[in-house]
This record gives structure tokens, C-alpha cells and sequence, in this order.
């Protein structure tokens, strides 16, 4: 399989990189051989083979609702964001 | 005495005894830093506060108080750890200026347990890289040769234990990250048993692979670390109520009546004759030592790195995802609109690895493509671990290099993203079972690099592990060998 430049164009839009004319040009040729080289999978038959996303067979780990003592507090917090603050609340830029 | 070359052993035996402070130990391992500035180790030095530190320990020896064995030890730790109030970048210009508000749990035991810190190591730009060259910040190099690379992507932390600056570092291995730059610099790494240590305060690459780890200059010392560093964590999930056991009680039992088994195919084309030698004479002083060694096979190793760049890019472009300019890090300046601010922002603030990754990991599990790729690759991963589970029913332990090449030159790779991720070839199978792994020293290549050999075990092996490791380090003397700095 070989990516086109749209290809890659759409990727970014997915991902909200913005990349330069450069990068696309780039990404595109490493991305193919990059996606030609994980081909090697499909000698594999794994029909009936279970899916691993998790090794330690551990799933749904739950604990009761109560508080626990504060790591950091809302406005330290608030602090690790350079954008301006309104009412302990970060103002965006335009979405609309 | 060349104090930051000691042990942590060591140093605890003499802080006890007052032959040194722990302020002494800071000045000496400044000094080694100082000097082997050009490796480019550290991204931050916390002077003052180490000094402040070394001194609390110092008061309280000198009131006559028992002291624990990491406590007054300093370290430098993988700068991908949250440290509350100490800059954390990540290797990135995304994170270049970010303090995180909160200690990740790994630091905070290692904190609760006295230690040092005495800053942040160089690393690649979030851990993705297998030399260090992907950090924002420039390489780390080689202690034994500054031409060559640290490894990576915990290259700061490896090269700085290796060269006599830090006692011991934290690192994380994903697909061979403490592993691979620990065999490259020449001390020992150890990669986890998948939850094992909390993952907390971590900046997290791919969820199902990530795990943390130590390295130091010695067997005993990665038992200590791991005495403290590891068990369930309430603030991590995947750490299982799994008993921690005492890491340092089976050190010296020998390997008497061990089965090892050699992986044949983790000798194939693309390793490197020094490389197979130096481990295969390793293998043989195992046998004089009364281990039982057999030939074994792991025919899925051969897709071990497929697997890897079809589930990990998938995992980070996700965890990745939180990097949008707005509650932390980089910020895009002049632009107005949201989706442009966010574009922009991780445009500008990360870098080409990161940016290949995350395009890889879109693609892979975009619509239409999800099924053929990351579900397959999932499934294969299912194959590599039930290759391992056959193994361990005929062996103990698997012994096998930990790069197919020793140390490669600064820029070799630079331009090539698939050469690179072929150095994680036999490290990543290991992690995609999530089972425990230790590089140690054994021996040097003709040129004066380092070579790792690869000790794997089964899930939650790790005792086991370091008890095999440490009857070669006894009998090899390799951590007593030092590379220059500086001069």
C-alpha cells in the first residue's frame, strides 16, 4: 500500500497536527514503508484467536466512592495552563 | 574514594558509619556531572534542593537514627516522571517550561524512602526513540565513547549511572527502553512484570506496554529499588494485588539446577557476531555455575515489532490526545479559531517522532483500517504471549541478547524511523507478554562498547530473575569496570 498526500492530509485532520508541506511529503514515504513493513502480520492466520489488550487478565478494577485526600488542588491545577482563567475556568479560543 | 562510584549498598554502609555524608555524595556525583557535562545526562539540576536534602539526612545520622538504604542516596530520575514542583518537560518542547502540580507514585516511594534527587534525565522526546536523539534537547551519548549513542529511550538515566552521575535512575520501558540503553551504557535494567510498579504521574505512551522500572550499577541494587518501587498502587488500576516478595533474599542462591533456555531465534540474521559471542560466553559461564541450558524456540519473535507499531502508535496518539494547548503545555500564538489553536499547538510544540506516531497510530485505527490492522496485530500479540507460556512449561529463565548491535553512531539512524525501531527487536516480545526482563553487563565489544545480556522470566519472575543475574555479576567482576569521563 502506498499513502497519498491526501491521505496523509486526512490523517492530520483526524490527529490536529498541523503539518508543513515538507512534513506531508515526508510522512507520506515513511508512513508507506512503515505500514509495508507491519504487512508481515498478514502471513498470520488468527482466526478464532482471542484479541490481548490487557496481560494481567485484570478488567472492570473498581473501588467505593469516597474522597480521598487531595494530590493537587483545582487551582494549582489551573496554574499548568498559560491561557487566561474567568471564574476558576479556562477561556478557549473561539468555536463558533 | 570515588564516592559516586559506590553501590547503593555501599553508600548506605558508609552513611551508617559516617564515613561520608550524604551531602559528600551529592558534591561527588555534581562533580561527575560537571565533568561529563558534553553527555548532555541531565535536562535539570536541582542543586539547592538535593543540598537541603542530603542535609535532613545528614542531621538526623547525625542524632544517632537508624537510616533506610536508599535514604541520602542521590539519583537523578527519567524526566518523564511527575516531580511536584521540579520542571518536568518530557524531552519535548510541548512540556519545555511545565511544573507539575502533583508527585508521580514511583518518585513519592522513592521520596518517602529517603532519596536524593538530584535532577531530571535526558530521554526521548516521550519515550519514543532508542537513542536519545528525538529529544527536544539534544542526545544523551555514550559514557565509553561519546560518538556513539546512550540507546533510549531511557538514554540520560542509563548514561548517567554508567558514568558515575546518578547512584541509580528511574526509568520506563515500553518496548525496550530501560532495557536497550542500560545494555548500551553497560549497567543493569529492569523491566517489570507489566503492573508491577505504578504507573501513576507517569506520562503514559501505550497504556498496554508501559511499565517502570530501575536501573543502577548493580544486581543487589535494581533488588533494593524494586523492595521499594514495587506493589498495588489505589492510584493505578492495572497494578495487581500480586504479593511483593523481598527482592534482595534470594541474591545469593545461585543458579544451581536452573534450566535456561536460549531462544535460537533471538541469534538470527541482524544480530552481531561480538554480540552473540559475549552472550553465548555468558550462557556457558552459567553452565559451569551447575545451570542446565537447552536450545528453545519462540517462532513468533519475528513479529514482534510489527505488533508493536501497529498497537503502541495506536495507544499514544490516543494518550497523546490530552496535548491540545489548553490545559497545559505549548500554546499557539495568533491563531483564533479552536480547531486551528489545537492544530497548531501540537504542530509546533512536538516533534517528528511524536508527530510520525501519532499519523501511524490515526491511520491504523481510523475507519476501515481498525480491523485489518490493530485488531489483527492484537490478535498476533495473543500468539506471542501463549509462544512465551509454552517456553516457560520447559524452562525457568530465557537468555538472549538485548540488541542485535552494541551502541551505533550518533546520526547512523537518524534519517531511517524502521532501522531504528529494528534495535527494539528482541526486547519487544518480552513486553508484548508482559513479562519480566533485566539487561546486565557481559562483556565489551573489540571497540570498548558494552554488551547486555537478557534475562526473561515469567510473569511476576522478577526475584528469580535478579537471584540468575546476580551469580554472573559475581563471577564476571563487569560492574567494576568504568568507563573515562571527561579528559
Amino acid at each position: 500500500m502506498k499513502l497519498t498526500k491526501e491521505q496523509v492530509q486526512h490523517i492530520a485532520r483526524l490527529a490536529r497536527l498541523k503539518l508543513t508541506t515538507e512534513e506531508e511529503e515526508r510522512y507520506a514515504g515513511q508512513l508507506t514503508e512503515i505500514l509495508n513493513y507491519v504487512e508481515v502480520l498478514k502471513e498470520l492466520d488468527t482466526k478464532g484467536v482471542p484479541e490481548t489488550s490487557q496481560v494481567t487478565g485484570l478488567s472492570n478494577v473498581t473501588r467505593e466512592d469516597e474522597a480521598r485526600g487531595v494530590l493537587a488542588t483545582a487551582d494549582e491545577l489551573l496554574g499548568c495552563s498559560g491561557l487566561p482563567k474567568v471564574n476558576h475556568q479556562i477561556r478557549i479560543k473561539r468555536i463558533l | 574514594m570515588d564516592l559516586n562510584w559506590l553501590s547503593i549498598a555501599e553508600a548506605h554502609l558508609g552513611l551508617k558509619e559516617k564515613k561520608f555524608s550524604s551531602e559528600d555524595l551529592v558534591d561527588a556525583c555534581l562533580a561527575q556531572i560537571k565533568k561529563g557535562e558534553y553527555l548532555n545526562n541531565f535536562l535539570t539540576v536541582t542543586e539547592d534542593l538535593a543540598r537541603a536534602r542530603a542535609r535532613e539526612v545528614d542531621a538526623k545520622i547525625a542524632g544517632g537514627k537508624e537510616i533506610g538504604t536508599l535514604e541520602g542516596i542521590p539519583a537523578g530520575i527519567k524526566d518523564l516522571f511527575n516531580t511536584k514542583g521540579v520542571r518536568t518537560t518530557c524531552a519535548s518542547k510541548m512540556l519545555e517550561n511545565f511544573v507539575p502540580p502533583y508527585e508521580s507514585t514511583a518518585t513519592r516511594l522513592l521520596k518517602e524512602a529517603g532519596m536524593v534527587l538530584l535532577g531530571k534525565t535526558n530521554l526521548d522526546e516521550f519515550a519514543c526513540g532508542a537513542s536519545t536523539e528525538n529529544s527536544a534537547f539534544g542526545p544523551s551519548l555514550n559514557p565509553w565513547n561519546k560518538e556513539f549513542v546512550a540507546g533510549g529511550s531511557s538514554g540520560g538515566s542509563a548514561s548517567a549511572v554508567a558514568a558515575g552521575q546518578s547512584f541509580f535512575s528511574l526509568g520506563t520501558d515500553t518496548g525496550g527502553s530501560i532495557r536497550q540503553p542500560a545494555s548500551l551504557c553497560g549497567c543493569v535494567g529492569m523491566k517489570v512484570t507489566y503492573g508491577r510498579v505504578s504507573r501513576f504521574g507517569v506520562t503514559a505512551m501505550a497504556s498496554s506496554w508501559d511499565t517502570v522500572g530501575p536501573l543502577a550499577r548493580t544486581v543487589e541494587d535494581i533488588a533494593l529499588l524494586m523492595n521499594t518501587i514495587a506493589g498495588p498502587d489505589p492510584y493505578d488500576s492495572t497494578t495487581p494485588l500480586v504479593e511483593v516478595p523481598d527482592y534482595a533474599a534470594n541474591l545469593a542462591k545461585g543458579v544451581k539446577g536452573l534450566r535456561i533456555g536460549v531462544p535460537k531465534e533471538y541469534f538470527a540474521e541482524g544480530v552481531e557476531d561480538e554480540v552473540r559471542e559475549s552472550v553465548m560466553a555468558a550462557v556457558k559461564e552459567y553452565e559451569k555455575l551447575g545451570a542446565i541450558v537447552k536450545e528453545v524456540s519462540l517462532p513468533m519473535t519475528k513479529y514482534g515489532v510489527a505488533v508493536y507499531y501497529v498497537t503502541m502508535p495506536t495507544e499514544l496518539s490516543t494518550n497523546l490526545a490530552r496535548f491540545d494547548g489548553v490545559r497545559f503545555g505549548h500554546q499557539a500564538e495568533g491563531v483564533e479559531d479552536l480547531t486551528e489553536y489545537y492544530k497548531t499547538s501540537r504542530g509546533e510544540g512536538f516533534g517528528s517522532e511524536i508527530k510520525r506516531r501519532i499519523m501511524v497510530g490515526t491511520f491504523v485505527s481510523s475507519a476501515g483500517y481498525a480491523d485489518a490492522y490493530y485488531k489483527h496485530a492484537q490478535r498476533v500479540r495473543t500468539l506471542i504471549i501463549q509462544d512465551f507460556a509454552a517456553v516457560f512449561k520447559e524452562v525457568d529463565v530465557l537468555m538472549a541478547p538485548v540488541s542485535p548491535t552494541p551502541a551505533f553512531k550518533v546520526g547512523e539512524k537518524a534519517n531511517n524511523p524502521l532501522a531504528m525501531y529494528l534495535a527494539d527487536a528482541l526486547t519487544i516480545p518480552p513486553s508484548a507478554a508482559g513479562v519480566p526482563a533485566l539487561s546486565l553487563p557481559c562483556g565489551f565489544t573489540s571497540s570498548g562498547l558494552p554488551v547486555g545480556l537478557q534475562i526473561i522470566g515469567p510473569m511476576w519472575s522478577e526475584s528469580l530473575i535478579l537471584q540468575t543475574a546476580a551469580a554472573y555479576e559475581q563471577v564476571s567482576g563487569l560492574w567494576e569496570k568504568r568507563p573515562i569521563i571527561g579528559g
